[in-house]
């Protein structure tokens, strides 16, 4: 292949704006991993806050989606906080009880478990997030299909992770169809609910009934062969990588087997 | 050479056949139209000519399906891919839904069919000029027009290079030039050997374009002959098969005592 054959297909992969972008999405994936896994080890306040300031926010303002990043995460997060928050405040048992609401105790060591459970849900989501930010779908799928992952597997891995703004974007045409005859979907919560029940009959059967034709233009392109791929992109990954990654597993198992064994010092 | 001999098909859980005794034969190099109303079986013929009925699908078939003389029955879908392309009207549901640019999506097929890269890029870049879409070759196959994305899905089977090709109304969706770029790929497909098979409803398309035109009528070849003599059948409005405009005027200048040919040789 020319040079130019091969700028040309490096040009088809993901584009990589920053040099956080540039890490291979297998390091990525695996940061992540690990910072959410001794994020809930460590647990307490101290640690899991460690890693979201000192690895988690460094590495998203390196990579320019700080904003994005809080904003994603906000939005994962709230409603599991929410309902953690009151199942934690309100029932967890404690001998100093801060307020009373009905039959319900807010107790001081209720308090103190949202804020543990918290603080780690906000590394976990962020450090996830972190890598959906700055890894494209099709970049780590590949990746891993480079690393021996079948592509029957990368595929199906791949559309599950498309297949959520593909049918955003089949809503919004029903719901297009819908308004023009009349469907009600502006205006107050109650009916803006009512107005997303008729969405959901269409988008779910379409989404259905198209599955045995895509299947069968899959089938004609050879989807169901067996062996290896020529892919025609691959992500960059820097000969320092591997061994990061090996250095993040290895802190990673001795923190989980310090935490099993006892011998990590317990950390507010 | 495609050949179907005494072929009845029945899909999984219907009771009577969809397709009866079809003989139909498809020599190398020669372009086939297949014409009939709707329901009368023309894209169920489609799929047991791919062989991806029953192969993919499932039902029940009887009589043989060979190519090239070999007796496809018990085929895997991926092996069948390789001699045999079909192409269906929806290009949604003919797109990965995995891939970010055209050029992607057309390199697929040969992709899976694990060859070297350079080979899915001589490929991909010939199937894209053959109909004249190399310009959006790095746009996202989500941001298609419905006619652009029927010509994507057309060069996503031509870069298979397969010996024959089945279409079912390949240019429901397109405009008169993409129409006329797909008529005019289909002619130089043919001029390199490959069989085809093409339903349509639109016959002035077929006229000029096939060598030969088959009617199908409730599951059944009611008529098959040379493309001039069959479009120019008195009977074909009453099998719901509109003559080509040319025929059409003839026949209404007829009507009013006029000559076409005698206008036509007074304008030349």
């Amino acid at each position: 292949m020319s040079e130019a054959d091969v700028a040309f297909l490096q040009r088809l992969a993901p584009p990589t704006p920053s040099s956080y972008h540039r890490l291979n999405p297998f390091t990525k994936a695996l940061a992540a991993v690990a910072e959410s896994i001794a994020a809930f080890v460590i647990g307490g306040y101290v640690g899991p806050l460690a890693i979201f300031g000192l690895a988690v926010l460094p590495a998203a303002a390196m990579a320019g989606v700080l904003r994005r990043l809080v904003r994603v995460s906000v939005v994962l997060t709230l409603p599991i906080a929410i309902s953690v928050v009151l199942i934690s405040v309100f029932t967890r048992a404690g001998s100093t009880v801060l307020f009373t609401v009905g039959p319900f105790d807010a107790t001081v060591e209720g308090v103190d478990f949202a804020g543990q459970v918290l603080v780690r849900l906000i590394t976990l989501s962020t450090a996830i997030g972190l890598f959906g930010l700055t890894t494209e779908p099709r970049a780590f799928v590949f990746d891993l299909e480079r690393r021996g992952l079948s592509p029957q597997l990368a595929f199906a891995a791949t559309a599950t992770l498309e297949a959520i703004p593909a049918m955003l974007e089949r809503a919004k045409v029903i719901q297009a169809a819908q308004r023009a005859r009349g469907l009600d979907t502006e205006g107050r919560i109650a009916d803006r609910l009512r107005g997303v029940l008729p969405l959901v009959g269409p988008v779910v059967l379409s989404s259905l009934t198209e599955v045995e034709e895509r299947t069968l233009a899959l089938e004609v392109r050879a989807f169901g062969r067996r062996g290896r791929r020529h892919l025609l992109w691959t992500m960059p990954e820097a000969t320092w990588e591997a061994p990061l990654r090996w250095v993040l597993l290895a802190v990673l198992v001795v923190i989980v087997a310090a935490r099993l064994t006892g011998a990590w010092p317990a950390i507010p | 050479m495609l050949e179907l001999h005494r072929v009845s098909y029945r899909y999984a859980g219907y009771a009577t056949a969809v397709l009866h005794d079809i003989e139909l034969t498809i020599a190398d190099g020669e372009i086939v139209g297949l014409v009939g109303p709707n329901e009368a079986g023309k894209s169920t013929l489609c799929l047991v000519a791919s062989g991806l009925a029953p192969a993919s699908i499932g039902g029940a078939l009887s009589g043989s399906l060979s190519i090239d003389g070999e007796l496809m029955a018990g085929r895997p879908p991926h092996e069948l891919a390789e001699r045999v392309a079909i192409g269906f009207q929806n290009p949604d549901t003919q797109l990965s839904g995995v891939t970010a640019t055209v050029f992607e999506e057309v390199a697929l097929g040969p992709m899976n069919l694990g060859l070297p890269v350079a080979e899915t890029l001589a490929r991909t870049r010939e199937a894209l000029a053959t109909l004249g879409i190399e310009d959006i070759a790095e746009r996202s196959p989500n941001r298609l027009s419905g006619g652009q994305g029927q010509l994507v899905a057309l060069a996503s089977l031509l870069a298979m290079h397969p010996r024959h090709v089945v279409l079912d109304e390949p240019t429901a969706q397109l405009d008169p030039e993409g129409t006329r770029l797909v008529g005019e790929a289909l002619r130089a497909l043919a001029a390199t050997g490959t069989a085809l098979l093409v339903t349509e409803h639109k016959t002035d398309l077929l006229d000029g374009l096939c060598q030969r035109i088959i009617v199908i009528d409730g599951g059944r070849i009611v008529l098959d002959g040379p493309a001039g003599d069959v479009l120019a059948d008195e009977r074909l409005p009453g099998w719901g098969v509109e003559p080509p405009s040319r025929i059409r005027l003839a026949r209404a200048m007829a009507g009013r005592g006029l000559d076409l040919d005698l206008i036509a040789g007074t304008l030349r």
